[in-house]
């Protein structure tokens, strides 16, 4: 049976070169990095290398480079981490409605502790309220958190805007942005988006899974989550996953190269898909923003039905994808993105997610425009419920 | 030999939490139900109908039921002859609906006593195990079946066989009942800790703690025992 995967904001395959240069690593390199003898300064190399490749394409120093096990490990390390240290300057948080639970459930964790957290709304597209923000910021904020790209709808943040808010409000409160769903198709250059801290993981950009980089700014203080050996200058101990980390560059690397030409590539892609299915089922509204979303990112909710019914046909169809409905999840809460947006929970229980990757097809769209009017419809004709739109 | 083992792989015990994968049988009513109904219902048709939930909560079910009456006086007996429905739901809703319908129907249908006894328990034993977050679904089939079978006593004028759900109040401050706390265990919650995450109980009244602690013993038991 085809297999049409649609699910790249979960998770990516590997890069066949990708995996190439992890085997050829896993071969020869077994030393500690930490080790002074020959073998653990072999594996230094590879490290050492792996942190210039990033370094350059996020136009950073070398030692600015942490890294860690994954871009939830990067996202608690940036919250706790700053937090925690810039305990003296205050005990204000901001962060978006829409992150990822790496982040929302950390500041969570932080206001149990005693923190003040702020949750920024956003609008019906899913961008934060930039006035809301300025006026949130005191003396008092010691970190925003905003996500660069969401990872349910794709909507993209004006990061290099909040950069400038933040920083003419209060210069002393830092800035850390999740790109785990921006890699591979918006700008990760530091420099130009004024962020302090940028989270980016392997297993989202056909890398490995169980890597990830927090990228801090120079001067930049936070304490460690992780105790050890010292490693990652002290910010994360333990000793460094090299073959992962190699994996993780090579990457990097290439979805860097390939940024440009996929993005207009997958964009055209997805316009057409969005354009069909609106038309082709009745009751079905985007979630998002139709322009400021990854290119990449297809977010429907389809009325009358629920999201895991039809996830497990499009599933029998060999078609994979997500859905931001309550049935699919650990909490049985809907999806809270969903939700932030202003949309009621029934559209958040009939959200499909269709995320393109470098793999997916015109023909692999049309495949799944063809089967997914069907269980609609054989969905709708079993269910007592008719929403108003 | 070789197939049970191939089988098995698909169910998982409903007591873990972790992931879920469902089991061949829930697999087979969820993409084939039984006794769906699919049009609007004939005058006559049904004897009552009853229906529970929303779609915000993600869950909708309607239950159309068709009684037979045989015998007469104390010896009469009232058999459920069709039970068909339609659900807005997940799997597990579609699936649990389906199969209760057909315990109910099945050998030449269930005494209308019989079915009432119905357990979620019960259903999700013939479904070969749902994973534990997912019982409030299997719950609320046979919450719309009790609301049919009220409707029906009523259309037959046997108001004093009318089932009315007695909730007791645990937590006066917060004017929370057995009902909340049994909820808060089908949605998973196995300590106190987890109910009082789910509802605040017992955080203004610690008087009740005792007796809520007593509850979540018997429901788990009651669920999951």
């Amino acid at each position: 049976m085809k297999q049409i995967y649609l699910d790249h904001a979960s998770t990516t395959p590997l890069d066949k070169k990708v995996a190439k240069a992890m085997a050829v690593c896993q071969e020869k390199i077994y030393g500690n990095a930490t080790s002074l003898h020959k073998l653990g300064r072999e594996a230094k190399t590879e490290l050492n290398k792996a942190r210039k490749t990033i370094a350059q394409i996020l136009n950073c120093r070398q030692e600015e480079i942490i890294f860690t096990g994954s871009g939830t490990e990067s996202d608690n390390l940036a919250v706790l981490g700053v937090m925690r240290a810039g305990k003296s300057l205050g005990n204000h948080i901001i962060v978006s409605s829409i992150e990822h639970h790496a982040v929302l459930y950390t500041a969570e964790q932080l206001e149990v502790e005693g923190s003040k957290v702020l949750r920024l709304k956003v609008d019906k597209d899913g961008i934060v309220d930039l006035v809301e923000l300025e006026k949130n910021i005191t003396a008092d904020t010691v970190l925003v958190s905003i996500m660069y790209a969401n990872n349910e709808i794709g909507s993209i943040q004006p990061i290099k805007e909040i950069a400038k808010i933040i920083k003419q409000k209060n210069p002393k409160t830092l800035f850390h942005t999740d790109a785990c769903q921006a890699a591979g198709y918006l700008d990760l250059n530091v420099q130009n988006l004024g962020v302090d801290l940028l989270t980016i993981n392997g297993s989202k950009i056909y890398g490995p899974k169980g890597t990830g980089v927090l990228y801090v700014k120079a001067g930049v203080k936070i304490d460690p989550i992780i105790f050890g050996g010292g490693q990652e200058q002290g910010k994360r101990s333990g000793t460094e996953n090299i073959v992962g980390i190699v994996g993780l560059a090579e990457a990097l690397k290439i979805a860097n190269a390939k940024r440009k030409i996929e993005s207009i590539r997958e964009t055209k892609l997805r316009d057409y898909f969005i354009k069909q299915v609106l038309a082709k089922i009745p009751k079905v509204v985007l979630n998002g923003s139709q322009e400021k979303r990854l290119p990449n990112n297809i977010n429907i909710s389809i009325l009358d039905i629920e999201g895991e019914a039809m996830l497990l046909w499009l599933d029998k169809y060999g078609i994979y994808c997500s859905t931001g409905s309550a049935c699919d999840s650990q909490s049985l809460e809907p999806s809270h993105v969903i939700l932030a947006l202003g949309r009621p929970y029934e559209y958040a229980n009939g959200a499909l997610r269709f995320t393109l990757g470098r793999g997916t097809t015109k023909k692999d769209l049309d495949y799944v425009l063809k089967v997914l009017p069907k269980i609609v419809a054989d969905l709708r004709k079993i269910s007592p419920v008719n929403v108003n739109l | 030999m070789k197939r049970n083992i191939k089988k098995s792989k698909d169910v998982l015990s409903n007591k873990t939490n972790e992931g879920w994968v469902y089991s061949s049988t829930v697999k087979k009513h969820f993409f084939k139900p039984k006794n769906l109904f699919l049009k609007d219902p004939k005058n006559g048709e049904f004897d009552a109908e009853g229906q529970v939930g929303s779609p915000q909560c993600g869950d909708v079910m309607k239950i159309w039921i068709k009684i037979q009456k045989t015998g007469r006086g104390r010896v009469s007996t009232e058999i459920i002859k069709k039970l068909k429905w339609r659900t807005f739901g997940c799997a597990s809703a579609i699936a649990s609906t389906s199969m209760f319908s057909v315990m109910v129907t099945e050998k030449g249908g269930m005494k209308l006593d019989d079915a009432l006894k119905i357990r979620p328990q019960d259903i999700m034993q013939r479904l070969h195990g749902l994973p534990a977050r997912k019982v409030h679904c299997s719950v609320l089939c046979d919450k719309a079946f009790r609301q049919a079978v009220n409707n029906y006593f009523r259309n037959t004028k046997q108001y004093n066989r009318i089932i009315v759900d007695g909730a007791k109040v645990i937590d006066k401050n917060l004017n929370i009942t057995d009902k909340d706390i049994e909820d808060a265990v089908l949605d998973g919650a196995k300590t106190l800790l987890d109910v009082q995450k789910k509802l605040k109980v017992g955080v203004g009244d610690p008087s009740a703690i005792p007796e809520i602690e007593q509850l979540i013993k018997f429901y788990n038991e009651k669920y999951y025992g």
